[in-house]
């Protein structure tokens, strides 16, 4: 379990308590945090559930697989410390972590 | 009587209309009525992820069941529209109760295509479409069953590619000369064959399934070229979509409900989103589609809650799908048809490729394995109508992002 704040592009924070094992992406889902629409469920088919990532954890995640690298290369709006939230596996470890939601997924 | 809306069918296009709805303000009540006891859930993982045991049932569904109290959306589960009145505006339902609208959307999806042969309903005949078929094939995925697979097509191909890493033993057998034959290029069925062939699985393509029979406490799949034996049988031959409650209504059906690109069908009361629909598509040859996927179930969803809400906008999203097998990422945009000039770009024996299917020189679709760059931008390119010389698509050595001079 892990408390995980997602921050709306209009500033509006949602702090959530999210089980480890299920995703990033996921844990917004579940709790009803708009900004993450994650259309392809989590298969990093679909790269709509792009999120920023708090620079201090950046370092501190599992490093992002070609995939996911590739998936982010071309889409919109991305920053050096964008990740797809579906690809980001929640545990104990993640207790604080932040990420921002970009203004639109598409 | 105050505005509503009745969506039949409780899956990805019903969940996604009522999220949309809310998201437009739409002051009316909502009711979902689904035939399954589920609250909407994912379809995609149920031959992946969900079948192999790596994905709870709870992950599968798609919002919480507190979105629906939330959005106050009524869900009506475990329950069947049996008829749509339309001159009073009333669905009437199994349980004998009716709903009026004033606005109905038909989001009642497909079915799977059954197999028209002697002994498909035999005990250990499976389809797959619904979470309680998953359950049922799961208790037989044990180490050297032996498992029979009627059809190539993704359900076919990704169940076999599940089994095998759970040790069972898969046969295919595919009526036509190629696997995945009305989804993919020749190309891409072909490298599919070898992978699966490579694998372990008993792959017979162009052969005929004729009957299935009992023998002892086992099963015999009796074909063209002999019999295979077996423990269980998958069938995945094809879903047809769920037409029957509007053409009994009188609603215009050709291969699915007939919607415009607002989603409406012939009565501009009843909207019909997802598998159910054919609908106007500039990027199919035909400028007509019926579409199994995802995307087409959350994008007409949004269309059809834009018209519902007096802010039409039509419908013209690239089409988009992905199947995983083994360690490969199928992703597929746009749409293919039979004359399309074929650009292979990287090679198949890497596992990294991509092939372009060009339409008048201009790219109609992309099919990419492990091959996300040529994806991402392909759907741009398709959206965009965009030229670019077979060469250049062809020339590994050229960036994606260079592609277009």
């Amino acid at each position: 379990m892990a408390k995980i704040k997602y921050i709306e592009h209009t500033g509006k924070e949602h702090v959530v308590d999210v089980k480890s094992g299920m995703s990033v992406m996921e844990g917004a889902v579940k709790a009803l945090v708009p900004g993450i629409d994650a259309d392809c469920g989590g298969a990093c088919a679909c790269a709509t559930c792009h999120v920023y990532v708090d620079a201090a954890w950046l370092t501190k995640l599992e490093p992002m697989q070609e995939m996911e690298k590739t998936m982010l290369d071309f889409a919109e709006g991305v920053e050096g410390n964008s990740r797809l939230s579906c690809q980001i596996k929640v545990s104990d470890a993640l207790d604080g972590f932040t990420v921002r939601m970009p203004k639109s997924q598409h | 009587m105050g505005d509503s809306v009745v969506i039949v069918g409780a899956g990805q296009a019903a969940s996604q209309l009522a999220a949309s709805l809310r998201g437009e303000s739409y002051q009316g009540t909502i009711t979902i009525v689904g035939d399954e006891p589920y609250i909407p859930y994912q379809r995609p993982p149920l031959s992946k992820a969900f079948l192999a045991g790596e994905l709870a049932r709870e992950r599968l569904f798609i919002k919480p069941e507190e979105f629906y109290t939330e959005a106050k959306c009524t869900l009506r589960l475990s329950t069947v529209a049996t008829a749509i009145d339309r001159a009073r505006k009333a669905l009437k339902l199994s349980d004998g109760s009716e709903l009026t609208y004033s606005k109905l959307v038909l989001a009642t999806g497909a079915r799977v295509r059954k197999l028209p042969l002697p002994g498909a309903d035999l005990p250990g005949c499976f389809y797959l479409r619904g979470i309680a078929d998953v359950e049922r094939l799961q208790d037989f995925f044990k180490p050297d069953k032996r498992l029979t697979i009627i059809g190539a097509g993704y359900i076919g191909l990704e169940v076999a590619a599940v089994a095998l890493k759970r040790g069972v033993k898969v046969s295919v057998i595919e009526a036509l000369p190629h696997v995945l034959a009305r989804a993919a290029s020749p190309e891409i069925s072909v490298f599919y064959e070898d992978e699966h062939r490579r694998s372990g699985v008993d792959l017979r393509c162009y052969v005929r399934t004729e009957s299935i029979t009992q023998s002892g406490g086992a099963l015999a799949v009796n074909t063209s070229s002999g019999i295979v034996p077996a423990d269980f049988v998958l069938i995945g031959i094809g879903i047809v979509p769920n037409v029957e409650l509007a053409t009994a209504a009188g609603l215009d059906e050709d291969n699915g409900i007939v919607v415009d690109q607002f989603a409406q069908t012939s009565d501009p009361s009843i909207y019909a989103i997802g598998d159910c629909t054919n609908h106007p598509c500039a990027y199919a040859s035909t400028g007509r589609v019926r579409l199994e996927s995802v995307q087409n179930a959350i994008d007409q969803a949004k269309h059809a809650a834009l018209s519902i809400c007096g802010k039409a906008k039509a419908y013209n999203e690239v089409p988009w799908f992905w199947s995983d097998q083994y360690d490969l990422k199928l992703q597929i945009a746009g749409l293919g048809a039979p004359d399309d000039q074929i650009v292979l770009r990287g090679q198949p024996s890497s596992r990294s490729f991509a092939v372009f299917r060009l339409r008048d020189g201009v790219i109609a679709a992309v099919e990419a394995v492990n091959a996300a760059p040529e994806y991402m931008m392909g759907r741009r390119l398709i959206a965009a109508r965009a030229r670019v010389a077979p060469e250049r698509l062809a020339d590994k050595a050229i960036p994606m992002k260079e592609i277009v001079q």
